[in-house]
């Protein structure tokens, strides 16, 4: 029997993806192993290998085509002794999320945990791949699967590559209208159909529009989100890190021939996992279950990148010193701008940090990254005139600024964490205990 | 004594005020709707529904006249202008009655006077009556409408004097038929009493000052229109204006610069139908933030002034001067105040427009010009009524429909129409973009054979080179 290959799920967000390449092309002969397409999921590029033997017989997805519902039939491999004949009637229908994916990527495959909105956006694509490959009209719809729209509305999104699914609707008991799809484009991705930037002009402005890549929409749609849904309150407070600075150069006189050097933020990731361990209501997130309660410090740190933002992950920062904290950050950072963080390496964070002190920002509040609870900001570190015991003297600032999902966490417990954090970093030697 | 306490008072009671009024009736709100002359307002007593019934007559005398072609023999075809204005009367008399009993029914309390904003007291604003100058009450509301309409603009030099110089409201209840007639400004209102005075013999001049008539109109329609009148006998002076008017004796001289030409011409009456301007003084708005433009009150899209708890709706606010408009804008504000979640701002591109002239022309959405000059992409479908079965039957022949898509997404962009009875096919459109339909839908819709509706589909199919019947 033919064997249908399905855009498998390579993330536990990943809904779809983008068939970025075809290594193979029709005809030719596959064998177990080879990488016959390449799929650019939210967050990276993978490569897609095959477990089957036989003939790349039909590509049912062009290269090029972007957000595919996971589970979406792209290709059929023929085994031996099948001919294309076969091909004729198959059911394209996109599989239920159950059965066997016949393809595995060069990395694990994560069990797709999102279930239902890959099933409302495969319906649309569904119909599509029954028109255009049979020319049958007859695409059975399900009510249940049914997302209100206007006819309008499903056209622009269609020519504009929109998933449905990902829109709220305003109409009507909550049918999309051209205003959504009107607001979802203007924050989403431009419609730029080739993949080099162009340059549009007309009489009153010049401008260029940059092609949004995946990590730029899933960025802006989550941020878009969280400063939408979450009710973000925010707790700032100085720091004086004088002592820290001492204890990091103490530290890293250490290092005789330069094998390890400890920043000011391996010691801040360090003092965040310590505090959610001592206040341990703050390493929380929200979900509709009920608030969920980390064991783990696990502490996404932002790292800016070529084409936007990713936040790798510092797995249980609570059980590492700050030797392996540094060399595990400093991996992940150039993993980061190499683009090979696999998805394991992003996702599933409990709480994460954004640092612009080495761009001179004094102090700012970040957007949470759902569904963490809170985010810490931190700014510059710079010398400032402190009075202590009445007296007037120098001391080295740095601010904090927390920003924290109110459902998850209250005004109190994120005060807690605050003066722990502070006390943490003012006396680094806690952090050891 | 304390003033009477109110959920929601409405002043005006136009087709935006007693609208209002039942709406916010009908969601439990106590309400007032205080109205100083007629309930119905200009719509139902001096405006859209006395002239459908004049234009009405001019229909059926039209159609007696050409009886022949029917097969019917007349003779003697005659008028009794008397009676023609008494029907025309009586017909709003009746739906004025209407609105009265379908406010009680509604426990609408019902005040006559009229009414001024008069203050703000412990977050109710407060509203006087004043019956012969003098105030008799004074109610409280939270929330109070403002739907006080509007009236004929009159331009310095061209005032109206009511007797030989008109505006709408006058040419409505002529005692006698004007020989001659000069009709300042060819909109809507012009255009209607152009074709009814012509139609029962007045000889009819149009002066208007832009390059064509209707200029609110597709150009198209509009030039058709302009031909349609012509034909009539209706003597069109575009790109020309009246410098000055005198009345004499029983007769109007009037000095004209006719595109450059100065000329004097002399009429029976004059009907000044310049646009109209909003009823927004002496309503009390000096004390309040309540801003003025252009004669109309600045509201958003949610008709909530400048003043917290004051609202106005209809002609008050702006074109287009529509009833309709006014309605739905009545709900849209009423379903606000109330806290109800189900309306929507309007959307002006979704509001109709209909004018009863012979041929009647009815539109909806973006001119070809409008969509043209905002750079949209645009296929355009056209169906004349000559290809029309149903048409072609009733002796109507004279017509367009013209159907306006966006090239890429197949939105209906506008739809414009001149013929018999389109203002009763117009409103197809208004579903099918409101339910933001594409020209699939309209294709795939089936129209009744034989109506004039019919022309609508293959309108849209031709804009997709598709049209069976042409």
């Amino acid at each position: 029997m033919p064997i249908k290959i399905l855009m498998p799920t390579l993330s536990p967000t990943m809904t779809e993806g983008n068939l970025a390449l075809w290594v193979k092309n029709e005809g030719d002969e596959v064998s177990p192993g080879d990488v016959i397409a390449e799929i650019e999921t939210d967050k990276a590029t993978m490569e897609l290998e095959t477990v089957d033997e036989g003939v790349l017989a039909k590509i049912l997805i062009p290269e090029g085509t972007e957000e595919i519902p996971v589970n979406t039939p792209i290709a059929i491999i023929l085994e031996e002794g099948e001919d294309k004949s076969q091909l004729e009637g198959m059911n394209l229908n996109h599989e239920k999320s159950e059965s066997k994916t016949e393809i595995t990527a060069a990395e694990e495959i994560i069990p797709n945990q999102d279930l239902v909105s890959s099933k409302e956006s495969a319906q649309i694509l569904d119909d599509d791949i029954l028109n255009s490959d049979n020319g049958n009209p007859n695409a059975s719809s399900n009510d249940q699967d049914r997302i209100k729209s206007s006819p309008l509305a499903r056209r622009m999104a269609e020519q504009q590559q929109i998933d449905l699914s990902l829109i709220n609707g305003s109409g009507p008991n909550g049918r999309i209208v051209r205003a959504d799809i009107e607001a979802f484009s203007s924050l989403d991705t431009p419609v730029v159909k080739s993949n080099s930037s162009q340059v549009y002009k007309d009489e009153h402005s010049d401008f260029e529009i940059v092609p949004i890549n995946n990590i730029q929409k899933v960025v802006a749609r989550r941020l878009t989100e969280a400063k939408q849904e979450v009710p973000h309150f925010y707790l700032t407070v100085d720091c004086e890190i004088d002592n820290l600075l001492d204890v990091r150069e103490d530290l890293n006189s250490r290092a005789k021939s330069n094998e390890f050097k400890i920043s000011i933020n391996d010691m801040i990731i360090k003092a965040c996992a310590v505090a959610l361990m001592q206040v341990p209501a703050a390493n929380a997130s929200w979900s509709d279950q009920g608030i969920k309660l980390y064991k783990n410090a696990n502490i996404s740190v932002a790292v800016a990148i070529n084409d936007g933002l990713i936040t790798p992950i510092l797995n249980n920062a609570n059980r590492k010193g700050l030797l392996t904290i540094s060399s595990e950050m400093n991996e992940l950072v150039s993993q980061a701008h190499a683009g090979t963080l696999t998805p394991d390496q992003y996702q599933g964070g409990t709480f994460s940090i954004s640092n612009l002190g080495m761009y001179g920002v004094k102090s700012f509040q970040a957007i949470i990254n759902p569904p963490q609870g809170c985010i810490m900001a931190i700014g510059k570190v710079e010398k400032k005139p402190i009075v202590k015991n009445d007296e007037i003297s120098i001391a080295s600032i740095m601010s904090a600024t927390l920003s924290v999902d109110h459902r998850v966490v209250d005004g109190a417990i994120g005060a807690k964490f605050m003066e722990a954090f502070k006390t943490l970093i003012e006396d680094p030697l806690g952090m050891l205990l | 004594m304390t003033n009477k306490k109110y959920d929601l008072i409405i002043l005006g009671g136009g087709p935006g005020g007693y609208v209002a009024a039942i709406r916010s009736s009908q969601l439990g709100l106590s309400t007032a709707l205080v109205e100083a002359e007629h309930l119905g307002g200009v719509c139902l007593n001096w405006g859209c529904i006395p002239t459908k019934a004049l234009l009405r007559t001019a229909e059926v005398y039209n159609l007696i006249k050409d009886s022949n072609e029917f097969g019917i023999k007349t003779e003697n075809v005659s008028f009794d202008l008397e009676k023609v204005i008494k029907r025309s009367r009586n017909v709003s008399k009746k739906l004025n009655q209407g609105v009265e009993y379908l406010l009680k029914k509604n426990n609408v309390d019902i005040i006559e006077g009229w009414g001024k904003l008069a203050g703000k007291e412990n977050g109710y604003n407060k509203l006087s009556i004043e019956n012969d100058n003098s105030i008799s009450s004074t109610i409280e509301s939270k929330n109070i409408i403002l739907a006080t309409g509007s009236r004929a603009r009159q331009l310095p030099g061209l005032e109206s004097d009511g007797k030989m110089i008109w505006t709408y409201r006058e040419a409505m209840i002529p005692e006698e038929l004007p020989k001659s007639l000069l009709i300042i400004g060819a909109g809507a209102i012009g255009i209607e009493y152009a074709s009814f005075y012509q139609t029962l013999g007045t000889s009819v001049t149009i002066v208007e000052s832009l390059d064509r008539i209707l200029p609110l109109e597709d150009k198209e329609i509009s030039d058709l229109a302009h031909k349609a009148f012509e034909k009539r006998g209706i003597n069109i002076l575009t790109k020309s204006t009246v410098n000055s008017m005198k009345a004499t004796g029983n007769s109007v001289k009037i000095v004209t610069d006719l595109k450059g030409d100065n000329s004097e011409i002399t009429v029976d009456r004059v009907i000044v139908a310049v646009g109209i301007t909003g009823n927004y003084e002496n309503i009390g708005l000096d004390q309040t933030s309540i801003e003025i433009n252009k004669s109309h009150i600045v509201v958003d899209e949610w008709c909530a002034t400048g003043e917290t708890g004051i609202w106005a709706i209809g002609d008050l606010v702006g074109p287009p001067w529509l009833a309709h408009k006014a309605e739905h804008e009545a709900i849209i504000c009423v379903n606000r105040i109330a806290g109800v979640e189900e309306s929507e701002p309007l959307l002006a591109e979704n509001i109709p427009s209909c004018i009863y002239s012979q041929p009647q022309i009815a539109s909806i959405g973006l001119t070809e010009e409008a969509a043209t000059s905002l750079g949209k992409q645009i296929r355009v479908g056209r169906f004349p009524f000559q290809g029309n079965g149903k048409a072609i039957a009733m002796g109507e022949t004279e017509g367009l429909v013209k159907t306006i898509f966006d090239s890429q997404s197949g939105e209906i962009i506008g739809a414009h129409m001149i013929g018999s009875d389109v203002t009763e096919l117009i409103h197809g459109y208004s579903i099918a973009k409101t339910l933001e339909s594409t020209e699939e839908e309209l294709m795939r819709a089936v129209f009744p054979h034989p109506t004039l509706s019919e022309m609508i589909q293959e309108s849209v199919m031709d804009a997709y080179d598709r049209a069976i019947h042409i």
